[in-house]
């Protein structure tokens, strides 16, 4: 069909039934039966004349007329990362077009894109005839998980290999059919070229014949040169942003299936709080409203499970959040009634007050305090946050016989499906999950409640279901950040070097989440941006404090590296106020001589975000080296206008470095403003310059947001916040005015760009405020949602004690 | 009982409960799913539509006051300013994930439709929409680039 659509011309008579027009790769047989040569009829000619090249006319290849025998199962499905068999990553139809699959979310990172990039890269594809296509969550992928920013770090290498052994199969089939060798032939822009003769044979048209051919061992397959590359590393075009102008992404709120009907939720204000009386006749009143549903009530531990509640289901979506309005609830209190955030925020502060659990020490802490010239002592609150994507959670599910198909913003569809599998107590080759565009994620849709809302009540409901989360239950029933409370002493010798440092840190665990009766940080927790402190003191010791969790704990970008950093790097600047330096000099002077950290020798569980510590170690002198860049982009030291100041912050997360300064003018009211934002990042190979730029300007944004409105309380166990603006984000209005980013040349191995710009953002911003008007801020959110100013003149926010 | 909508031209019948929200018509009775839902109370722009031209939220809309106005959507939006947008927005990469880009273009073009040269507190003024991606500097200096082409 798609050669007439073509206007291509038969050359001859060969028998085109078992040509399909869809040159699929995915779907080849691994059992092709052998076929005879078919006489000399093989040979179409294609009515395509090559630009340049107007007299060349393309032959068909035809690849029934090749006997070339079982090509053998593929030796590439355990390369590292994973399985790199071409035809789990690529399939070439026959206009050329190269469908990549895209095993990770889409949510704003583009990672579509830089997938692509990379397997096109290597295969040396046409950039104009790249399609991708999402993959549904199954095992033969690998990690799906899109969170820890690790999309790049854990495929550039299967991917590349991929793209590579699929252009070898490519140049291998063009060889074939010229009867020359392969090293006669190159691959070039979805082209392979007879390089004696000039002539070329397309993708296309050779993708049938390069799929009956085996698969190269890893130690055959060539990968380019990085100077080679002509997609890695550049400003390719994003692959979303077109349809995204038109309004024609499908998002997980966009789901349409026919006969599907809408539901919206009314759940326990507190977390394992009950449903009591229910009284629906007001609702089922309610013009559009069909039903109600009530969900089971969960157990701890909390997992992933639905919080239970009373459904509406509707006609539509306003007709179900009606529904819910008019619903008559009476709720029974459970374990976490009593849950205040500040009472609780008292307790934790109390806590990191005592003695805790030490994660990493080395040197005598307390001999160095007592030895100390001064002593420094500073505590730091964060409060819980919620990660707020704009595009809500949202599934919809659809039964057929006892097969389940699911469709939504998940972050991780494995895990989606896992959840599933163990909710409905149905074997999980009967669901499948498909992730849709996620309109932001952050962590939040990493974690599939929604869509097991969506299973259960399409099940019950007997038809396919949307559950839509109303912004007041994606505030109100999240998985929260950790509220925390640190402490941080520090002893400095006459000279004001620092020669002691203590940090203890305590906040409910991620782990309460998941299990029982935890009530102690995991050690991966505190290997963000805790026990992997990267400061040359002689003494120094990390420990930890106990405490319990009264919410739904979950992860925010980039997790407990927020109120770390925060702490460690608002306090690197109390060091250098304390010590009489500049900011700059006395954080390159903490962060000592160029070497490598290595945490475990001095005791502390140390993961290092799953990268071993041989290709992804801790290098001071990427620190410095992005705190130098950075100082240089913002001018440290220029002379600034009254009432301005300039604040920095390095921080290593997801094995990138990044450094941030920070401009504020405080007026005497506490008026803020932010003319100026520059951030250094090292996160060794970038595939996509333009991505990495966006995703700085949107971590940091994000960080310096929450630092400054975000805030998420408890009374009696419910969360208070319900909306905009009691949950306040940054406006335009509030945004820097000028940002600047500059990203290190490196080859080194990739590491994570989605959440590392976030941490060093609010420490930058209170050593900023604090070198502007000589107040330091150690409580978050430093305006909050109804505040207008800075509290400069806060007792919370004392000067440093000094003693 | 059907009411019938002018959207982005074109005479539509609507039978939606009344008071239901243009936002809910559009997305879940017309399919027309680019207008966003953000927050519901109109505070975050992710839903913002022109009626007779000007930007507006389409969250707390009530349809069934709609009779005899132009509508017009992301789906819709033309003219130079729009083309412009668009062109920029793809040119400089401005969204991240996109979700709140179908508002952000309707304020945006709305504003160089009116405004051949905004200021900075002028682009605040009228971009209230809120990103969670925080893609607001790309936002702003895209305008401006915009604005430049009209």
């Amino acid at each position: 069909m798609f050669l007439r659509e073509m206007g291509i011309v038969p050359g001859g008579e060969a028998d085109r039934s078992s040509a399909s027009g869809h040159a699929s790769l995915t779907n080849l047989s691994p059992h092709l039966a052998r076929r005879g040569f078919l006489g000399g009829s093989g040979v179409f000619v294609l009515g395509l004349t090559l630009a340049g090249c107007n007299s060349y006319v393309e032959p068909e290849v035809d690849a029934d007329a090749f006997d070339l025998g079982d090509p053998g199962a593929s030796p590439l499905t355990e390369v590292k990362g994973g399985d790199a068999t071409p035809s789990l990553w690529i399939a070439i139809e026959e206009d050329g077009t190269v469908k990549i699959t895209c095993h990770r979310s889409e949510m704003g990172q583009q990672v579509w894109t830089s997938m692509a990039q990379i397997v096109a890269d290597e295969l040396e594809a046409d950039w104009d005839k790249v399609a991708i296509v999402q993959a549904e969550g199954h095992e033969r992928y690998g990690d799906q998980n899109t969170d820890g920013s690790r999309s790049v770090r854990y495929n550039f290498h299967r991917l590349r290999t991929a793209g590579a052994a699929m252009r070898q199969m490519l140049t291998q089939a063009a060889a074939l059919f010229w009867e020359v060798d392969a090293s006669q032939c190159t691959a070039e822009a979805g082209l392979i070229r007879n390089t004696d003769s000039g002539e070329t044979l397309s993708y296309g048209n050779l993708a049938e014949l390069a799929a009956k051919l085996p698969v190269p061992a890893e130690d055959a397959v060539t990968l380019k040169e990085p100077e080679e590359w002509r997609f890695i590393g550049k400003e390719v075009p994003s692959l979303t942003i077109p349809k995204i102008t038109r309004g024609e992404g499908e998002f997980g709120i966009d789901v349409d299936v026919p006969d599907m009907v809408y539901a919206v939720i009314a759940r326990p204000p507190q977390v394992f709080g009950r449903v009591g009386s229910v009284d629906e006749t007001a609702a089922l009143a309610v013009p559009g409203v069909l039903q109600t549903v009530r969900l089971p009530d969960p157990s701890p531990p909390a997992l992933f499970q639905p919080m239970g509640g009373v459904a509406v289901i509707a006609k539509d979506t306003w007709a179900a959040i009606q529904g819910r309005n008019a619903l008559k609830l009476g709720w029974r209190d459970g374990p976490n009634a009593a849950y205040d955030s500040d009472a609780f925020g008292e307790a934790l502060r109390a806590t990191s007050r005592r003695e805790g659990t030490v994660r990493r020490s080395r040197g005598d802490v307390d001999a160095g305090l007592g030895a100390a010239a001064k002593t420094i002592t500073a505590e730091y609150y964060a409060p819980h946050l919620t990660q707020s994507p704009m595009e809500p959670p949202s599934g919809t599910a659809r039964w057929t016989d006892d097969r389940l198909e699911c469709w939504g913003c998940v972050q991780d569809p494995q895990e989606t499906r896992n959840a599933l599998s163990e909710a409905l107590g149905i074997d999980k080759e009967k669901i499948t999950v498909t992730p849709t565009w996620l309109g932001g994620a952050f962590g939040r849709k990493s974690k599939p409640d929604f869509m097991i809302e969506a299973a259960l009540l399409a099940k019950e409901v007997g038809k396919p279901v949307k559950v839509t989360w109303t912004r007041e239950d994606d505030v109100r029933h999240g998985f929260y950040h950790a509220v925390s409370a640190q402490r941080m002493e520090a002893g400095l010798d006459e000279s004001g070097n620092c020669t002691s440092y203590l940090h203890r840190t305590t906040f409910p665990s991620i782990s309460s989440t998941f299990a029982n009766g935890v009530t102690s940080p995991s050690a991966g927790e505190l290997g963000l941006g805790a026990t992997d402190v990267p400061f040359a003191i002689p003494n120094l010791r990390v420990e930890s404090g106990e405490a319990r969790g009264h919410v739904r704990t979950g992860w925010l970008r980039s997790v407990c590296n927020v109120f770390h950093a925060f702490a460690v790097q608002s306090f690197a600047g109390e060091l250098a106020h304390a010590a009489g330096k500049d900011q700059k000099d006395y954080l390159l002077e903490l962060i000592g001589p160029d070497r490598i950290i290595d945490p475990a020798s001095e005791g502390a569980e140390y993961g290092n975000y799953g990268g071993s510590s041989e290709e992804y170690p801790i290098e001071t002198a990427r620190l410095k080296a992005v705190v130098n860049k950075a100082a240089d982009m913002a001018g440290w030291g220029r002379q600034l206008p009254d009432r301005h100041g300039l604040g920095i912050a390095v921080h290593r997360s997801f094995l990138a470095y990044v450094a941030t300064v920070v401009e504020v003018e405080v007026s005497p009211e506490g008026d803020l403003a932010i003319p100026g934002v520059w951030v250094a990042l090292d996160a060794g190979t970038v595939i996509n310059p333009r991505h990495v730029r966006a995703q700085m300007e949107g971590g940091t944004l994000y960080g310096l947001s929450n630092a400054l409105y975000g805030e998420i309380t408890a009374k009696n166990g419910a969360i208070v916040q319900d909306n905009f603006p009691s949950w306040r984000l940054m406006k335009m209005a509030e945004a820097p005015r000028a940002f600047e980013v500059e990203i290190i040349r490196s080859n080194k191995p990739p590491a994570g760009v989605g959440e590392p710009g976030t941490p060093p953002a609010a420490p930058a911003l209170a050593n900023a405020i604090f070198a502007a008007t000589g107040t330091r801020l150690r409580t978050l959110p430093l305006i909050g949602a109804r505040g207008s100013r800075l509290p400069l003149s806060s007792e919370t926010n004392a000067d440093t004690q000094i003693a | 009982m059907a009411i019938k909508l002018k959207i982005n031209g074109q005479e539509q019948p609507v039978d939606a409960a009344p008071g239901t929200p243009l936002l809910w018509v559009l997305r879940d009775h017309l399919k027309m799913t680019g207008t966003k839902f953000g927050c519901g109370v109109a505070q975050c722009g992710a839903c913002t539509v022109h009626i007779d031209g000007t930007p507006t939220r389409s969250c707390v809309l009530p349809h069934d006051s709609l009779e005899g106005a132009e509508i017009t959507t992301i789906e819709g939006i033309e003219g130079r300013a729009a083309e412009a947008i668009r062109e920029v927005w793809i040119e400089d990469n401005v969204p991240q994930c996109g979700y709140c880009q179908s508002g952000q273009i309707m304020a945006a073009t709305a504003l160089i439709a009116e405004n051949a040269n905004p200021s900075d507190a002028e682009i605040d003024a009228a971009m209230t929409n809120l990103c969670r991606c925080a893609t607001y500097m790309s936002i702003r200096r895209a305008i401006k680039k915009a604005a430049s082409k009209v």
